[in-house]
């Protein structure tokens, strides 16, 4: 039984005689020694991880005027940041957009322009008060200038995170980047083998107050992310560090084409190792690290799950997806991370960094629940016409004319003997066999490439579907392709009319 | 060399890159065709010493030939190395070394664009 005391090891750095590893060296080790070896000759795992973590922000505070502003509205080179706090504090978001130029630049950039010394412009605007008298204020500031500013991320260093494809026709363009159409290609974040939670899945030494490297400043864990979910090993931190000790080389803005703005963060956590379980713990490897892939073409909370993967097949360029080599990319810089765990290496070897124990600790089970909705959102079942006009795909034009106009319904669904959707046959497309003088089967003048939705689908994603291909109505079917009904345009319009 | 082959409008119903490699001889090695009937675009590799001729053969059929040589350029300041490009890169142009830092091959670029979009960090660039 190996027994280690932080002191013990805190006092190992403060006389050099520390052994720390990577979490990617632990690996070896392990398997070498044994985790009761591992355990007695490795005092230190570092971890570490870079990729974009939009849950990101910075808290700062400007320093009073002359004469002084309660400042209601602020923006930092034309980002809006939140003040609704003390006078002159505010909160800078990453995701934050600027109102001039869109997701080009966002409050992650503000951050980094901040951290490389580079002048930002403030316009705050206020009601006034006699306290606070000013109701306009406009500035120009450096990182010098501000009292604090101080890196306080509700959400960074997710232990995994499910990689994205796209079943869908079109390029879906997402958090996850660019998703190529029929599964073209797969996107996956999270540093696998160096992730700091997967390292200590069970939160025996990262909690609340862990001392950890964060942009290349010392930092620390302040509690649990939100949408912290141990139970499903998706475990998230809350984070704090001063930005002004910071380095920009692990804190980079970054932009997602069609999304927006993001804050790429470095952050390294070093693991004590206090006994076997902990050794154990952060010889995971990349294989052992499971995650889903999810089809980002479902627009949906829920997406499905195409397949499971392990982050070593992610990483190793392609995985298969219905038998076909898919290749991957990461989101996520691994050679960063691998920067920022030796980097964190070399600081406690040189006794520059001291590890600590939480003083408090994660919760290590539960999920993070689904937004409450007090409103119903309508589904496709709830507003489609169950009323629907089929017609057999080997009867005649005339008798497809013939229905149109007696049901004075636009859309017939073409359907085989046994029931299913093969085509739909607008009064268009017969004005077009008349006009071309074609009065063979329905079959050989319908539109044979039909969009169609389920009837579960939210009608807000019918709607984005009939807008973005310009139809103005689908057949609504089950997974035989039977037809239950029809939602088309008109049905959407009578939703809002009801609804306003 | 890569090449770029426009055909306006008003020769797309003109078999114009069967009649130039026939009448020359000469090998194009098609990578990308975008053919409709407004309009058609491809990209070709073809022999540095052959391009003169292929180049005559097309464009005394109407079509507009142009050299790729303004491939893709990487600020290498800017790149995190995370390597979101490599999935969408129809030629394989990035790819890691062993200690993951991105390898750029210049020459298989099609100037196609895909992986500007794709780069978080606006390092991509063309034509600089």
């Amino acid at each position: 039984m190996v027994k280690k005391s932080i002191h013990e090891i805190n006092k190992k750095i403060e006389d050099g005689s520390v052994n720390v590893v990577t979490a990617e060296e632990m690996v070896g080790i392990v398997e070498n020694l044994g985790v009761e070896g591992a355990a007695r000759e490795v005092d230190v795992v570092t971890t570490g991880t870079f990729g974009a973590m939009c849950s990101s922000g910075l808290m700062l505070n400007l320093g009073h005027s002359e004469p002084p502003i309660k400042i209601q509205k602020v923006w930092f080179n034309n980002v809006e940041a939140y003040s609704g706090l003390a006078a002159v504090d505010a909160y800078l978001g990453a995701a934050q957009t600027s109102d001039t130029r869109g997701m080009q630049y966002g409050g992650a950039h503000v951050i980094e322009d901040l951290l490389r010394g580079k002048e930002i412009n403030v316009h705050a605007t206020s009601y006034g008060t006699d306290c606070y008298p000013r109701k306009v204020l406009d500035t120009a500031i450096t990182l010098e200038d501000l009292n604090e500013a101080v890196l306080l991320n509700p959400r960074n260093a997710y232990q995994k995170y499910a990689a994205a494809t796209n079943s869908s026709k079109r390029i879906l363009n997402t958090y996850m980047g660019e998703l190529l159409p029929n599964f073209g290609n797969v996107t996956y974040s999270g540093a696998g083998v160096l992730s700091p939670l997967s390292n200590d899945p069970s939160y025996e030494t990262i909690g609340t107050g862990t001392r950890i490297f964060m942009g290349g400043a010392q930092g620390y864990v302040i509690g649990n992310g939100t949408q912290h979910s141990p139970s499903s090993g998706f475990g998230t931190l809350m984070l704090k560090g001063n930005l002004k000790e910071m380095n920009p080389d692990y804190l980079r803005a970054a932009s997602f084409t069609g999304y927006g703005t993001t804050l790429y963060m470095g952050i390294g956590i070093p693991i004590p190792i206090l006994n076997e379980k902990l050794a154990a713990a952060t010889a995971v490897r990349d294989e052992d690290i499971m995650t889903d892939i999810l089809d980002y073409a479902v627009g949906s909370r829920d997406k499905p799950v195409i397949r499971q993967v392990n982050y070593a097949e992610l990483k190793s360029g392609s995985v298969q997806i219905e038998g076909k080599d898919v290749p991957t990319s990461s989101l996520s810089s691994f050679k960063n991370a691998r920067k920022i765990a030796n980097e964190l290496k070399e600081w406690v070897k040189h006794g520059k960094f001291f590890v600590s124990m939480p003083v408090e600790k994660l919760c290590c089970e539960g999920s993070a629940k689904s937004m409450k909705q007090t409103q119903a959102v309508p589904l496709v079942k709830d507003v489609m016409s169950d009323f629907i006009v089929t017609i057999k795909k080997d009867q005649t034009v005339q008798d497809a004319a013939k229905k149109i106009w007696e049901n004075s319904f636009n859309h017939l669904a073409v359907i085989s003997d046994t029931g299913e959707l093969l085509g739909i046959l607008t009064a268009w497309d017969i004005s077009k066999a008349v006009a071309e003088n074609i009065f063979d089967s329905v079959e050989s003048v319908m539109t044979k490439k039909v969009l169609t939705c389920a009837p579960n689908e939210p009608v807000d994603l019918a709607a984005r579907r009939l807008d973005r291909y310009g139809v103005s109505a689908m057949p609504v079917i089950d997974a035989q392709r039977r037809v239950l009904g029809i939602i088309t345009s008109d049905n959407i319009s009578k939703l809002l009319a009801r609804r306003y | 060399m890569k090449i770029k082959i426009s055909i306006p409008t008003e020769r797309i119903h003109d078999p114009i890159i069967s009649e130039s490699i026939i009448e020359t001889g000469i090998r194009l090695n098609i990578m990308v065709a975008n053919i409709d009937s407004t309009y058609g675009e491809l990209i070709a590799d073809v022999k540095d010493s052959r391009f003169n001729r292929i180049k005559r053969a097309l464009e005394s059929r109407g079509a507009i030939v142009a050299i790729l040589d303004q491939p893709i350029h990487r600020d290498e300041e800017e790149c995190v190395d995370c390597g979101a490009c490599i999935s969408v890169c129809p030629m394989n142009v990035y790819t890691f070394d062993e200690t993951w830092s991105l390898c750029v091959d210049e020459k298989k670029c099609i100037q196609c664009g895909m992986c500007i979009k794709m780069c978080p960090h606006g390092a991509l660039k063309l034509g600089e």
